[in-house]
Order: C-alpha cells, then structure tokens, then sequence
C-alpha cells in the first residue's frame, strides 16, 4: 500500500513521439471522427497541424515501458481510477517530441463505505515539447479501495 | 470546415453544448481503446481476472469514457482553445451501455486579458446514472 513516504518519487523520464498514425487510432477509439485528427492540410490550415485529442496524453503508457510512474505500491484488484486532469499550457502537434516525468505529488486517506479505508495517490506528469516549452500537466489520481469493491 | 468557430461573443452562462449518445459500448471498444491507449489494465479485458476480484464482468476504462466525452468539448469550444479538461469518474460503464455526453457553460469571464469560459460536462448511463463528471476551460478568440 501506498503512503506519505511516497511523496515527492520520481518515475523514469520518458520521450514521446506525437505520431500521426497513433493519433488516427486513438481518435478512432473514442469514437470521434473529427476530420481534424486525420486530414492533415484542413488542420494546418484551421488550428496549424494534427492536434491530438485532448485525452491523448494518456498514450504515455505505450512510451514508457511501464517505468514512467514512480513506484508505488498497490493492488491492481483493489485500484479505482479516481480523478484525470489535463492542462494544456501550449499547444502540441504531431510530430512534436515530448519529455514527460511524473512524481508522486500527494498520498492521503480517506474512510469510505463499503471499500473501507481508501488510499488517494496522486501522480503529476510534466510534458516538455522538443524547444523547450513545458505544453502540459497530467494529474492522476488512482483510489486504493479497502477491499475489492463488487457491483 | 469541420465545425463553425466559436467566439467568445457568441457564448453565455447557461447555454447548451451539443449532446450525443453513443450506442452499444463492446467488449470490443473496451480493447481498442486498451490498444490505442495503452493501458492494459486487465479489468477492462480480461474476464478471469475480473471474477477472481468479484467483480460480474469487464467495464470500460475511465478514460474511454472520459475520451468519448472530450469530443463534446473539443467540438464545442475549439481543441486549440482548450486549457483545461477534468473529469472523475462515478459508476462504471459495462459491455452493452450506452452513454450520453451532455454540457453547459457555467461561466463566462475577461482573466489577465484572456476571454475565458468554464463548463460542466458529464457522461450518463441509459439509466441517467453519472459515470463520469467533468469540467473544461478555454480561452476563446474574439470577433473585434
């Protein structure tokens, strides 16, 4: 289980390629055919590029091998994804590099209902495109429920 | 065009975003989504996995429902535009659901010379229950 100690874990720094194909499938994926993620001269001409979705950040998880994320100890039977937020600071097109690191940025607990006592850790990554500018934050949150919590 | 640009003089507090409903959530979309995303977490494919956590059967990532739901904003207030995107997530989505992303905009505001809005969002089950609430924020392009 997860605690304070936590706080403050660095995970391994992870490069990250925005890649047109990989934008096509994800848009894909949540169903959402916006010609803007797949017709390359209509994005240049209305937002400058290929943006990727606004949840697409969350593909990190193909580049990082799994290693990205500071250790931390938890149940993948008891997890719940509690919380996502996105901040975008600049905006990132395919065919950006980005640097993404992620730290533990909170550990607390919370006594619930059925699930009994639940574990909150909450992870930052930070995204750095490849001049330099930070274009975004990623916060994760994940639940550690007390127990398996059945429907 | 893809959609018609939204200017900040054409938005107030209270107006609507679009809604949609997708249909028929799979097992199928579940592991497309696991693909594109990488997230192999076996709760969302894998059913052996899910009976030994006593759970009935798989259910669909947070993020794929929460992806679904970024198309309501995304096409509302322009993906450029976006600044923020938040979303936490309630009652799980099962295989055969269908989920409806509804909207508003709850304000309407000048920030350090940035032409602002904020909104709710939310996905609900066929039933009405929440699975997912959410919250954006952008910064709009002026018509003057």
């Amino acid at each position: 289980m997860a605690d304070k100690s936590d706080i403050g874990k660095v995970g391994k720094p992870t490069v990250m390629k925005i890649e047109e194909g990989k934008v096509r499938e994800f848009a894909k994926a949540i169903k959402d055919r916006n010609p803007l993620y797949s017709d390359e001269a209509m994005a240049k001409a209305e937002i400058g590029g290929i943006m990727p979705p606004p949840t697409f950040l969350m593909t990190l998880a193909h580049w990082d091998d799994g290693e990205g994320q500071p250790h931390v100890k938890l149940d993948t039977r008891r997890i719940l994804h509690g919380e996502q937020e996105f901040e975008y600071l600049k905006p990132i097109y395919v065919g950006d590099t980005l640097a993404a690191v992620t730290k533990v940025a909170n550990v607390y607990e919370k006594t619930g209902g059925r699930g009994g006592t639940m574990t909150f850790v909450v992870m930052d990554t930070d995204f750095t495109n490849q001049k330099g500018e930070k274009v975004a934050v990623v916060r994760f949150t994940v639940i550690e429920t007390g127990q398996a919590v059945a429907s | 065009m893809a959609r018609a640009k939204l200017y900040f003089e054409d938005v107030n507090e209270g107006d609507e975003l679009r809604p949609f409903t997708v249909e028929n959530l799979t097992r199928g979309d579940f592991v497309k989504y696991a693909g594109a995303s990488g997230d192999f977490t076996p709760l969302h494919y894998d059913q052996t996995f899910v009976e030994a956590a006593g759970i009935p059967t798989v259910f669909a990532m947070g993020m794929l429902n929460a992806g679904i739901l970024s198309r309501l904003v995304a096409d509302y207030a322009g993906l450029e535009n976006l600044r923020k995107y938040k979303v936490r997530f309630a009652t799980r989505v099962w295989p055969g659901d269908s989920v409806t992303c509804k909207g508003k905009v709850t304000k309407k505001a000048i920030e350090n010379g940035e032409k602002i809005i904020e909104g709710e969002v939310a996905v609900l089950n066929q039933k009405g229950e929440v699975a997912v609430q959410g919250s954006f924020r952008a910064a709009l392009p002026s018509r003057s």
